[in-house]
């Protein structure tokens, strides 16, 4: 379908976006890579009367190394995520995470930031976001701030990001020659997943010595997995990490739809996130 | 209306177009590039998959607005005078279509696919045309034609 009227706004700077939000008033919509956006306009279940463009901010490109941190903006590509070496030495499971997004076609357009701000439960980086601790850092009409990971994801497809503010950056702590993989569970190419587990691990003398989960499509939005993160200090065998991921399901609160029941999904819960840690150990 | 100027298949196009404009509408009824199919509208099939600055983009996913300055190559833009570009001949040698309905795609898709990786192993072909579907469910032929492409341009597997 041809998508309903709507004017245009392509910024250059974060200013001029936040000016374009606020000059465009309530059903004012931000474009990045427009891998969600572009399906929603082309449906017709979104009928904003101005889009506003921000694939041409320089300021939301690219991924730096601010020393402690990896500062990624948030019009920065999935592809370009994949394949920064920054990325891929530092935050390996935001790349392993994202490598898993969709396909190709879509990797080359679609955004880190984007798909932060878009918050599908299913989605494969804000599991990566929470438990890796990122935060934030939010354009307004009132200047910046940085919000944590733990208070950024609200509810389903709704963040801390306020109707007229803009994503710009996300910053990761760095986990340097932490293991990580990502598992992710769904039936066919291209599907989301039904869920997945984001596991990153610090090995110490053959051991887990700190450990962070992430859960995929388990609630309303991405979920920590705390207390597999506490059972997992000190496991050194596959028994061992069976045992912790045992406790993946609790305090979760997945849906049911098509694809799976709770019970499955708690199920799955468990599984993807033994696996996840046992690669990510290094144990399979 | 939005002035764009888009380089495609070599030639600078010069347009005006409404902003919900689709980059694939444009590319059919704005300029004839008809090679470039639209399958589904749900972003999944790949048909009308392009290269924007090099990089494969479905195109039904795209503004047309958003094309301006970029330099786009569609199925259309492959060939040199009369010489396919290798893409196009494995798919014929290998007959990687049935239908051929998702053939511009897929050979877009390879092209994007080779371009980074000249060797791939069948799984790299499998995932790396996995956003693109062949309801024929034509997929062994098509990985072979990939396979031979590869050869034709220099791979060695």
């Amino acid at each position: 379908m041809i998508p309903a009227k709507f004017d245009y706004v392509r910024p250059s700077t974060v200013d001029e976006a936040v000016a374009a939000l606020a000059a465009g008033g309530d059903d004012a919509k931000v474009l990045g890579g427009g891998q969600s956006l572009m399906p929603v306009l082309r449906l017709r279940l979104g009928e904003p009367s101005v889009v506003i463009d921000t694939t041409r901010i320089d300021e939301m490109k690219g991924i730096t190394d601010s020393g402690t941190a990896i500062v990624i903006g948030a019009g920065t590509t999935h592809d370009e995520v994949t394949k920064s070496a920054l990325v891929r030495d530092h935050v390996a499971l935001l790349a392993a995470a994202t490598e898993t997004v969709a396909d190709r076609q879509i990797r080359h357009r679609g955004t880190m930031g984007g798909a932060m701000a878009h918050a599908d439960p299913a989605g494969d980086q804000p599991p990566v976001a929470l438990a890796l601790d990122a935060s934030f850092t939010i354009a307004g009409p009132g200047g910046r701030r940085t919000v944590p990971a733990s208070e950024f994801f609200v509810d389903y497809f709704t963040t801390a990001v306020g109707p007229d503010e803009v994503l710009v950056s996300v910053t990761f702590p760095k986990y340097t020659g932490w293991g990580a993989h990502y598992e992710k569970f769904n039936r066919t190419a291209q599907a989301w997943a039904i869920v997945g587990a984001s596991a990153a691990v610090r090995m110490d003398g053959g051991a887990i010595a700190e450990a962070r989960i992430g859960l995929t499509n388990m609630g309303p939005g991405p979920v920590r997995a705390s207390a597999v993160e506490a059972a997992l200090i000190g496991a050194s065998s596959l028994d061992a990490i069976a045992a912790a991921a045992e406790q993946a399901a609790e305090g979760t609160s997945p849906n049911a739809d098509i694809h799976a029941d709770v019970e499955y999904r708690e199920h799955l819960a468990r599984v993807l996130t033994r696996r996840a840690v046992a690669k990510a150990a290094g144990l399979a | 209306m939005q002035h764009i100027s888009v380089t495609v298949d070599g030639t600078v196009c010069e347009s005006e177009v409404e902003p919900r404009t689709l980059l694939v509408h444009w590319l059919r009824e704005g300029l004839g590039k008809v090679g470039t199919v639209v399958g589904c509208d749900t972003s999944n099939c790949g048909a009308c998959t392009i290269l924007v600055d090099g990089q494969s983009v479905k195109s039904c996913s795209m503004l047309a607005v958003q094309a301006d300055g970029c330099k786009v190559t569609t199925i259309q833009g492959l060939s040199t005078g009369d010489d396919w570009h290798p893409v196009q001949t494995a798919f014929k040698e290998c007959h990687g279509l049935q239908c051929g309905y998702c053939t511009p795609g897929m050979v877009m898709s390879t092209v994007d696919l080779l371009s980074e990786n000249p060797n791939p192993t069948e799984e790299e072909i499998r995932e790396g045309i996995h956003g693109n579907l062949c309801r024929c469910t034509g997929y062994h032929n098509i990985v072979k034609s990939v396979q031979y492409a590869a050869e034709l341009m220099g791979g060695t597997k």
